[in-house]
């Protein structure tokens, strides 16, 4: 038994094996975090940061390796059983919610997976009530708003309720893939703000990929660097605070030994 | 009066059928051809086990050998990954077979030596006229389907299926298994449609093979038209709709009998019409819209 939430050892993922189009995605990343771990993911597309995540929620098996989550051997569970303990809120707003359902609907669905029986009423005062408070913690007016169908809400705003819906109990591990790129950088920010007070509140695991180097090294307590289906840096809270922007590019470059081609990351450099 | 009468009846048996159709097609967003085969599946069953004087079970069984149906046809879906469409039309076809065989090896049955439910309550109620007796039997099934189906998708394995048919990835990422939702909602649909194929063979008094053939359209026809009177609101209003589509849809039919303007055997054709008018009607508005901006859209 130790610290440790999230412990991958030696992971490796190829696609297309055999073919001309082999594509190692994992190539033997291994990464520890430990509880109440805030950790940021950068790196060029095609580094193999979406690949981890799936990895990490079931999507394929590794070809090898192990994931162990709150030292339980979960390397061969079924997608839909880690969900029970892992949140993950996607880049496209459209994937985190049932846009035919109404807000409270979409947030009993989560809220279920809690507790027991499939037969009871998913909606009760008691259950709407809570869920209204939790709402309206974020400030944004939905609460007002319950049944309201998901589908005609914002993005920024599907994003919120995905978010609430991801930590409404709260998850052993919280996977955070881009989600708030697809939003204007008010509504990203204010989707930040939340995201920030959730993980504080209740302390989570949290991993988080952005392209957002800035907010990459001011966000959580750590941040690493994805190449190749590999770490190739990895800097803690101390580490980080001594560095700039431009120290974290000059990084880059001199691990990957190329150039920087990929534009969004310099377009987000402030 | 009679076809009144008639068409009030069979659209309320009907209606359970159209429930079947509005949870596949609306609620899960699967192409299912399984209710051909599991229509008359309830047929027989119902008409076999009244033939032997169990009307009561006959609809009991016949609903649950259409469920399990509905769950064949869910794990060639799921498990064996098979399309939908065909994993529908193999269970379809494959029960055209079994119905046979149910049927003691022939193609039809006669129920005038049985019991069925209808008879029962003549006997019960010997004031009451036989047109009521065969429009309350249907109602209160009508009625009963409707309410526990209204609360089972309030329920919260009721609102994972909603959400598997609403936005499978997110539910993929989720804690839902989508495989079990989707075998679950097409054995409660089924069960449904193979209900109002057991009350039809009691009503009627025969079963036949065929009976099935085409039975999907009338279903879809009958959603359609639920919606145009509130159907699409959600999901309490939809599967009420149904029913209402339905009796609405079998009015259609009377009354296009009636006013022979078109011989029986052209039903179907029509039926297929109406459908195929009804669900293509979005994209002609699309094209109108366009034509419309072309037309008057430009400044200069």
């Amino acid at each position: 038994m130790s610290d440790a939430m999230l412990e991958i050892s030696n992971a490796v993922k190829v696609f297309a094996k055999g073919t001309p189009n082999e594509h190692v995605a994992l190539d033997g990343l291994s990464i520890t975090l430990n509880k109440g771990d805030f950790v940021t993911i950068v790196g060029s597309n095609g580094a193999g940061k979406s690949t981890l995540f799936n990895a990490i929620c079931g999507t394929f098996l590794l070809d090898s390796g192990n994931i162990a989550l709150d030292n339980e051997d979960i390397t061969y569970k079924k997608e839909h059983k880690r969900s029970h303990v892992i949140g993950r809120v996607f880049q496209d707003p459209m994937k985190g919610t049932a846009p035919g359902m109404t807000i409270e609907e979409n947030i009993a669905l989560a809220y279920s997976r809690a507790s027991g029986s499939g037969f009871k009423l998913a909606l009760n005062k008691k259950d709407v009530e809570f869920f209204r408070n939790s709402l309206s913690e974020f400030g944004m007016g939905l609460e007002d708003r319950m049944k309201t169908k998901v589908g005609l809400l914002s993005g920024g705003q599907r994003q919120v309720v995905t978010l609430l819906m991801c930590t409404l109990v709260p998850p052993k591990l919280l996977l955070l893939d881009e989600h708030t790129a697809a939003l204007d950088p008010a509504t990203a920010q204010k989707v930040m703000d939340i995201t920030q007070n959730i993980v504080k509140k209740y302390n989570l695991t949290t991993m988080m990929i952005t392209h957002n180097l800035k907010s990459a090294m001011e966000t959580g307590n750590r941040t690493i660097m994805m190449d190749s289906g590999n770490i190739i840096l990895d800097l803690d809270e101390k580490e980080r605070s001594a560095m700039t922007l431009e120290d974290l590019l000059k990084m880059y470059s001199a691990k990957t030994n190329q150039d920087l081609d990929n534009d969004r990351m310099l377009l987000t450099k402030e | 009066m009679v076809l009144v009468l008639g068409s009030l009846q069979l659209g309320l048996i009907y209606g359970l059928l159209a429930i079947g159709i509005y949870i596949v097609f609306r609620i899960m967003n699967i192409p299912d051809l399984t209710a051909e085969g599991s229509f008359t599946l309830g047929l027989t069953v119902s008409a076999v086990c009244s033939v032997a004087g169990h009307p009561f079970l006959g609809l009991f069984l016949g609903m649950l050998a259409g469920a399990l149906a509905g769950v064949v046809t869910g794990l060639l879906q799921t498990k064996l990954m098979i399309h939908p469409v065909l994993s529908g039309i193999l269970t379809m076809s494959g029960l055209y077979s079994i119905n046979i065989m149910i049927m003691g090896e022939s193609s039809n049955l006669s129920l005038i030596n049985g019991t069925t439910i209808f008879r029962l309550v003549y006997k019960m109620f010997p004031d009451v006229s036989r047109d009521v007796v065969k429009i309350i039997i249907p109602a209160v099934f009508a009625v009963a389907f409707c309410v526990i189906l209204i609360v089972f998708f309030k329920t919260r394995l009721g609102l994972c299926i909603r959400a598997t048919g609403d936005n499978e990835d997110m539910v993929r990422a989720s804690s839902i298994n989508a495989d079990m939702t989707k075998i679950f909602a097409l054995a409660i649909a089924n069960g449904c449609i193979a209900m109002a194929g057991g009350l039809l063979a009691q009503y009627q008094g025969y079963a036949d093979i065929n009976s099935g053939v085409g039975i999907l359209v009338v279903g879809l026809a009958s959603v359609i038209i639920g919606e145009v009177f509130g159907g699409r609101r959600n999901v309490t209003a939809g599967i009420v709709c149904s029913v209402l589509g339905a009796v609405i849809y079998r009015f259609i039919i009377a009354f296009a009998i009636k006013s022979s303007i078109f011989p029986a055997y052209m039903l179907k054709f029509l039926s297929a019409v109406i459908v195929a008018v009804a669900l293509s009607i979005p994209a002609i508005q699309s094209y109108i819209g366009i034509h419309r901006i072309k037309k008057g859209g430009r400044t200069k």
